[in-house]
């Protein structure tokens, strides 16, 4: 058996599922043999070992024949069997057999081009035949055949057949899949395998491997709209390389040198100036699939996490509420009030359940009672809610950039897509940060000349409290202590916004929000500036701080509490109890030192 | 490249990806470099992923066995490409002479002492790391003394069973172990970049690649490789490189990459295995599989 595929000659990876003991191992055995992909003499190997044994020849066998074979690392592997057809060359990916083979068969199937369902014509639609199906829709494989197996154990007929097609189709519809076909099969005896069975004369389909070659292999989507996860800016100017270049891989669609790009959720603007590469040939154009980097005509900062798209392509969504569907693979189950954390694309956030839509009951698709809670192997639909404001796309509009993956106690333990971007409370003023940013006037010199300069990071430190001396003595104390080590610092008192940048609004509750992006957007000046921003605020809540991170780089935001009495929700980075100030001043500082927006000298 | 991607641009894109993924995710991020052609490529790729640049120090588990070709390769390339060149050593069994090349031990025991062990201790910083300087030509004692927290392997699954159970992104128990049958879920293009105080990942950037893949790779983007894969005249090659106590030469004509890649297709070694050559995976039947679990490339 050859494992590399002559240049020029089509490929294919595939995945196997369905309920065990359905016939998944039979059914690549039966490939492997009737295509001729078997190493020479194994098959006679193991029915001279089975007649040895005195135990009837299955084709299962030839599978665990192959395991030893390459236990021994003279072929190839147990997660990946390879067989031919005329057409082209397949790879199955993980193949059964694996202890946790939901997980494997999940990092499998996520690459697969197309699934093979086996379902066993006795026993019928089964519990996992239907997650199986599930999550190969989740997963976004769209080329399905489903094979009946074992359709000799009900005397061929017909009536078994259509009644499973019925059931399975029908659920499949629901999950929004129309498979290629529904192939009635004998694993074992090879009906219907890589030959027509004369057994099976009422059926008009393919066989399984004339099914298998009647898919394509999914062309990238270059057509769709430009997505690029950015998963850095690379500098290298210590090497005597002044490029700024960002880096990222396209996941949809093509770029050009000289196109209009937009960076979400920041909704920053710029130019493409060049296409760079190493040991390549010079490109003005790049598309989906390929490593990529560019630089940028206007200097941006743009921080890993971003989306790059295009001006005038389909935007993005951005928004911190987010309706899914997802798997959950964890032991523990996924639950309320937790903190998660999301992956997708390039970017990280801290992500809550704010509810369970529903639960699916895999095994019938019905909503189950209304729990609370997703238990391993469930299929959910839920509302998250996440810490910052992401961008991201619907599943339908462009797939990879509406998938993502929750990460819980070091370990991803779910996977999912975005079914609906919801409104937020911070959207309004969101939209005015993206127009803000869109018009954007960009100065020569870049954040990092300014932190060079000065020797810090830009930075807001909120220091809140419902203790108006303890606040504003700690805020005042630690811009005079920053001060003193020749730092660029201010102090902003909230008064000062109130009264003057404020003047026009009505001091009340339900003016809140304008005041916070007021408060925000003269931050966010001052932190372009490359000021060290220490603002003392009275009792801000959660809901203050999201509107402030809407406006303010996130990341560029440090929260303190400052002392005993903690009256909102804020989740503060930073908690100074009632104590002298010299000694809360010196944890500040130290706060501020670990987060690298100061040096802490040797 | 807004030509169709052909096999090879698909492996070389994927791997790109990860090797800033791993950059983008680990503080404390080395790369191992044997000098062998898989390894080579993988710094290659590193180029390409930064843009001529590598920002990843290198490190090397120096045994000692090393065919003196190779060390004259690793410090050319580490001077002409400007690397952070990193080696470590046992100098301990050295010293002792407990190597099986002494006649004091096993094969088994030879790769535990000399590579496993030898790169455990360099990876955490317990025993000495020596790094080429620049400006003199020669290698120093390492000031930095920090544990990596993510190391770059340039493992394939095509090579062994064992390494065909692998992820891209794999971790490591505080003593390095490696669990084969609980293994982290790989979708999506997102990796397990999030870990315990103490642990560690290993990082695969080359798991799809196949042998074929890696010399079809050399001869398009034309890497330089070491002199001892190609027959010199003698009908005797290299496949694969190790100490030259426990590798064998083959007998080969290849005398260039051309000539390999036809063999590896057409010719003699199509369906023999490349690490039939390595004398300790045949030693107590899983030798390799067993050497990894341990710690082992």
């Amino acid at each position: 058996m050859s494992i590399a595929a002559p240049e020029g000659q089509q490929r294919m990876s595939i995945v196997i599922v369905g309920h065990v003991d359905h016939g998944k191992s039979t059914v690549i055995g039966r490939l492997l043999a009737d295509t001729g992909s078997l190493p020479e003499g194994k098959l006679e190997q193991v029915r001279t070992q089975c007649e040895l044994n005195s135990k009837p020849f299955e084709y299962a066998f030839l599978l665990d024949a192959l395991k030893d074979e390459q236990a021994q690392g003279i072929t190839i592997d147990a997660a990946r069997v390879f067989f031919k057809s005329d057409l082209r060359h397949y790879l199955i990916l993980d193949a059964p057999g694996h202890i946790e083979f939901l997980k494997n068969m999940i990092t499998g199937a996520a690459r697969a081009e197309a699934a093979l369902l086996v379902i066993d014509a006795q026993e019928g639609v089964q519990e996992n035949s239907r997650r199986h199906g599930y999550m190969v829709s989740l997963l976004g494989i769209r080329q399905l055949a489903v094979v009946i197996n074992k359709m000799d154990l009900v005397g061929w007929d017909r009536g078994v057949y259509d009644r499973i097609v019925r059931e399975y189709g029908a659920f499949l519809d629901q999950v929004g899949i129309r498979p290629a076909c529904f192939i009635p099969v004998s694993a074992r005896g090879g009906d219907n395998i890589a030959e027509r069975s004369p057994s099976l004369g009422w059926y008009e389909g393919p066989t399984v491997l004339g099914a298998l070659d009647a898919f394509r292999s999914e062309p990238a989507p270059v057509e769709r709209a430009f997505r690029m996860p950015v998963q850095d800016v690379y500098k290298f100017t210590k090497q005597g390389d002044d490029r700024r270049i960002v880096a990222g891989t396209i996941d949809s669609g093509s770029v050009s040198v000289g196109d209009s790009v937009m960076f979400y959720p920041s909704g920053k603007k710029s130019r493409v100036k060049s296409i760079e590469a190493f040991n390549r040939p010079v490109h003005d154009r790049a598309e989906a699939g390929w490593a990529i980097g560019f630089t940028l005509q206007e200097q941006i900062y743009i921080p890993r996490g971003e989306i790059a798209t295009l001006e005038s392509e389909p935007h993005p969504q951005v928004t911190t509420r987010l309706r899914v569907s997802l798997f959950w693979l964890g032991k523990e189950p996924m639950v309320k009030r937790k903190e998660y954390l999301l992956k997708l694309g390039t970017t990280r956030v801290t992500a809550r359940v704010e509810e369970v839509l529903r639960v699916m009951d895999a095994s019938t698709l019905d909503p189950t009672d209304q729990r609370s809670v997703v238990k391993r192997h469930d299929v959910a639909e839920c509302v998250l809610k996440l810490d910052r404001a992401i961008a991201c796309d619907l599943a339908q509009d462009v797939a990879a950039t509406s998938r993502f993956v929750i990460v819980d106690d070091f370990e991803i333990r779910g996977g999912g897509i975005v079914r609906e971007a919801l409104a937020d409370r911070q959207a309004s003023v969101r939209n005015q940060v993206l127009l803000r940013n869109y018009k954007w006037e960009p100065s020569f010199i870049q954040p990092e000349h300014r932190a060079e300069k000065y020797n810090q990071k830009a930075a807001l430190v909120l220091v809140t409290g419902s203790n108006e001396t303890e606040r504003k003595g700690v805020a005042k104390a630690l811009e005079g202590k920053l001060f003193e080590d020749g730092k660029v610092v201010y102090f902003l008192g909230i008064g000062n916004v109130l009264y003057g940048v404020d003047a026009d609004i009505e001091r009340k509750q339900t003016n809140r929000l304008e005041h916070m992006r007021r408060l925000a957007e003269v931050a966010n000046l001052m932190l372009d500036a490359g000021i060290i921003l220490i603002v003392a605020a009275a009792e801000l809540t959660q809901d203050d701080l999201e509107v402030i991170k809407t406006a303010v780089q996130p990341e560029l935001i440090e929260t303190v509490w400052a002392g005993d009495n903690i009256t909102t929700d804020l989740a503060f980075d930073l908690h100074l109890p009632r104590g002298p100030v010299a000694e809360s001043v010196d944890r500040l500082k130290a706060h501020i030192q670990d987060k690298g927006i100061i040096f802490r000298p040797w | 490249m807004a030509r169709g991607m052909d096999h090879l641009d698909q492996l070389e894109n994927r791997s790109v990806h990860i090797l800033r993924e791993a950059y983008a995710n680990f503080k404390n991020l080395g790369m191992l470099w044997s000098i062998g052609k898989d390894s080579t490529v993988l710094l290659w790729l590193a180029r390409k992923a930064f843009f001529g640049h590598v920002p990843i120090p290198l490190i090397h588990i120096d045994t000692s066995y090393k065919i003196p070709e190779m060390i004259e390769y690793r410090d050319r390339l580490a001077l002409e490409w400007n690397l952070t060149m990193i080696y470590g050593q046992n100098r301990q069994a050295l010293e002792e002479k407990r190597t099986y090349p002494d006649g004091a031990i096993d094969r088994i025991a030879c790769c535990k002492a000399l590579k496993t062990d030898a790169l455990k201790h360099t990876l955490s910083g317990e025993w000495p790391r020596y790094r080429m300087n620049h400006s003199k030509k020669a290698y120093e004692l390492d000031r930095n003394t920090e544990p990596f927290t993510g190391v770059i392997v340039g493992v394939r699954a095509d090579e062994e069973g064992s390494r065909s159970k692998e992820r891209y992104f794999s971790p490591r128990s505080t003593q390095s172990q490696w669990d084969v049958g609980d293994q982290p879920p790989e979708f999506w293009n997102q990796f397990k970049t999030e870990f315990a105080p103490g642990t560690h990942l290993r990082i695969h950037p080359l798991l799809d690649w196949t042998e074929l893949n890696i010399w079809e790779y050399i001869r398009r983007e034309n890497i330089p490789t070491v002199s001892l894969y190609y027959n010199q005249g003698q009908g005797t090659r290299f496949r694969s490189l190790g100490c030259y106590t426990c590798t064998q030469a083959v007998d080969s004509v290849a005398g260039n990459v051309d000539d390999i890649i036809m063999e590896l297709k057409s010719g003699k070694f199509v369906n023999i295995a490349e690490r039939s050559g390595r004398a300790q995976d045949k030693e107590g039947g899983g030798g390799l599989e067993t050497l990894r679990r341990d710690g082992y490339m």
